[in-house]
């Protein structure tokens, strides 16, 4: 039962979050925006689609969408959502396994970028993995964090059942949470980092990766996308929102932590500018930086 | 038995200081730091409130590291900043990005220290030691990967948050005779600095220390 609605909130929920952000920004600029709803509608459209594939692509072009949300699909039964909602699958060690599936699905979008053998593309690719090179220690660093003062590196165990007290390690915490956010909005290309909306050409990171896929394949990507940015709103929500509750209350306190993390978002894309290129990875340190401050208190506590 | 609002003071005041590191504009390092010594003038407050009772004593220190240090200092760094008509870090001898994983590396090595200290009574809270010998390292790491005097100066002031922090240990010990002492050497140092920039600006046109090491005949 739980496991059928974990699996019903992951196929059907994420295509919500870019909604939310979008209505959020439109409200910022004045505008009303499109309807909160607006990407199923895209992907009900682009699945309908036929797609184009170029003739210089080999069959790893046409394998790169399906790989990656496969692989984000997996790494979505890893983690629980909220407290009431254990993951489908849970063992120790999955939190390493979670990382390098979501490694496992940027590789095949990557791949599949330079196999257009575009050297626009092979650009876009070339800044995607810098950025994701230097989010990763930030992830790892909050998830070894979290390890720390749960003494566990599962993620149910880590994220379900009684959190520990928030006035044990509650700044260790709130630094975490920041730069999960860091590692979230870099991970999804949203503002500060990539302006998802942008179709210039000097500026593109991650839109520049996905340009020559049309049709059920932009669908998958398009899908794939929100999902992510949905599984690293998970971890945030629950570290956020650590109270006991009864189930029911558990998954409408998750899903209403969901939508406001995606106002939290559009907030940080309507307040922000873009960062300068050679900005971005200095912020990422920074990220890096918080989770291992965070590390560190939390290791003083836990030998006390 | 942990102090939550004395947590949150001394982490702020460490997440300030690394905060300091990363940024490249003049003000806002001052900002940075003028927000720490808020942060670390409530920490004999908040240390007191979990014994019970305030003293004169800490509200004393309270008053007067803020008026000092949060507003007397930062207008001082103001006003030479103003003087001197510099508003960017522009090329440290290391830079922004190194110096925060630097910076990371050093808080890291002073938590491993504070741990291997024996200290003659358990401080106030478990962070504090630890922070207060951040703060020293960030300080100095400050002071020698930049070239301005004024970032010099801010370094050299965190380090002094530091010392504070760890000045409060003996805080039962020997109340008037650490503070008095800290805060005059402070008054003292900033009002030097402060000449010395003022002078190096009026000499040379600019407050770049670095200028200084050519100085031959």
């Amino acid at each position: 039962m739980r496991t059928a609605l974990h699996l019903a909130i992951l196929l059907l929920f994420p295509p919500l979050l870019p909604g939310v952000i979008n209505r959020v920004k439109a409200a910022f600029a004045g505008r009303r925006g499109p309807p909160v709803l607006q990407l199923y509608f895209d992907l009900w459209k682009l699945l309908r689609k036929g797609a184009v594939y170029s003739v210089t692509t080999t069959w790893i072009f046409r394998a790169g969408p399906v790989v990656t949300l496969a692989a984000l699909l997996v790494a979505a039964l890893l983690l629980p959502f909220g407290g009431g909602l254990p993951a489908p699958a849970a063992f120790p060690g999955d939190v390493v396994l979670f990382a390098y599936l979501l490694g496992a699905g940027r590789f095949a979008t990557v791949l599949a970028a330079l196999d257009t053998g575009s050297s626009f593309e092979g650009m876009g690719a070339s800044r995607e993995v810098t950025f994701a090179a230097l989010a990763e220690p930030a992830l790892f660093l909050s998830i070894a964090g979290l390890a720390l003062a749960r003494g566990t590196l599962s993620w149910t165990a880590m994220l379900s059942g009684q959190m520990p007290a928030w006035h044990l390690y509650g700044p260790a915490f709130a630094m975490l949470i920041g730069a999960l956010i860091l590692v979230a909005l870099a991970e999804n290309s949203r503002i500060p980092f990539d302006d998802p909306n942008t179709h210039l050409e000097l500026t593109m990171v991650h839109e520049v990766m996905v340009l020559d896929h049309s049709g059920p394949d932009f669908a998958l990507i398009l899908y794939g996308a929100s999902i992510k940015l949905f599984l690293l709103g998970a971890i945030i929500v629950r570290l956020a929102f650590p109270f006991e509750a009864s189930i029911r209350a558990h998954v409408a306190l998750f899903l209403a932590g969901m939508i406001v993390f995606a106002v939290v978002v559009g907030l940080v894309e309507s307040t922000f500018a873009r960062l300068r290129m050679n900005r971005i990875p200095q912020i990422l340190i920074a990220a890096s930086v918080f989770a291992a401050l965070a590390m560190a208190v939390i290791l003083i506590r836990v030998n006390a | 038995m942990t102090n939550v609002a004395l947590d949150i003071a001394l982490v702020l005041a460490l997440v300030l200081g690394v905060a300091s590191l990363g940024t490249s504009r003049l003000g806002a390092a001052i900002r940075y730091f003028s927000m720490q010594a808020a942060c670390v003038a409530m920490v004999p407050l908040l240390i007191e409130t979990r014994s019970g009772e305030l003293s004169v004593h800490a509200w004393i220190l309270f008053v007067a590291t803020m008026v000092l240090k949060v507003s007397g200092v930062p207008y001082f760094l103001n006003r030479s900043l103003r003087e001197a008509s510099v508003r960017t870090e522009i090329e440290p001898l290391i830079g922004f990005g190194t110096t925060l994983a630097i910076g990371a590396g050093l808080v890291a090595l002073s938590f491993g220290l504070a741990r291997q200290l024996p200290l003659p009574q358990k401080p106030a809270s478990d962070l504090l030691i630890p922070i207060a010998f951040s703060l020293l390292m960030i300080g100095l790491l400050l002071i020698v990967s930049r070239t301005k005097a004024v970032t010099q100066v801010v370094g050299y002031l965190i380090m002094e948050n530091g010392i504070f922090l760890f000045g409060l240990i003996l805080i039962d010990v020997f109340p008037y005779l650490i503070e008095i002492g800290v805060l005059l050497d402070l008054f003292v140092a900033v009002f030097v600095m402060g000449i010395v920039i003022f002078h190096i600006n009026r000499a040379f046109d600019h407050i770049d220390s670095h200028q200084l090491d050519s100085l031959k005949d």
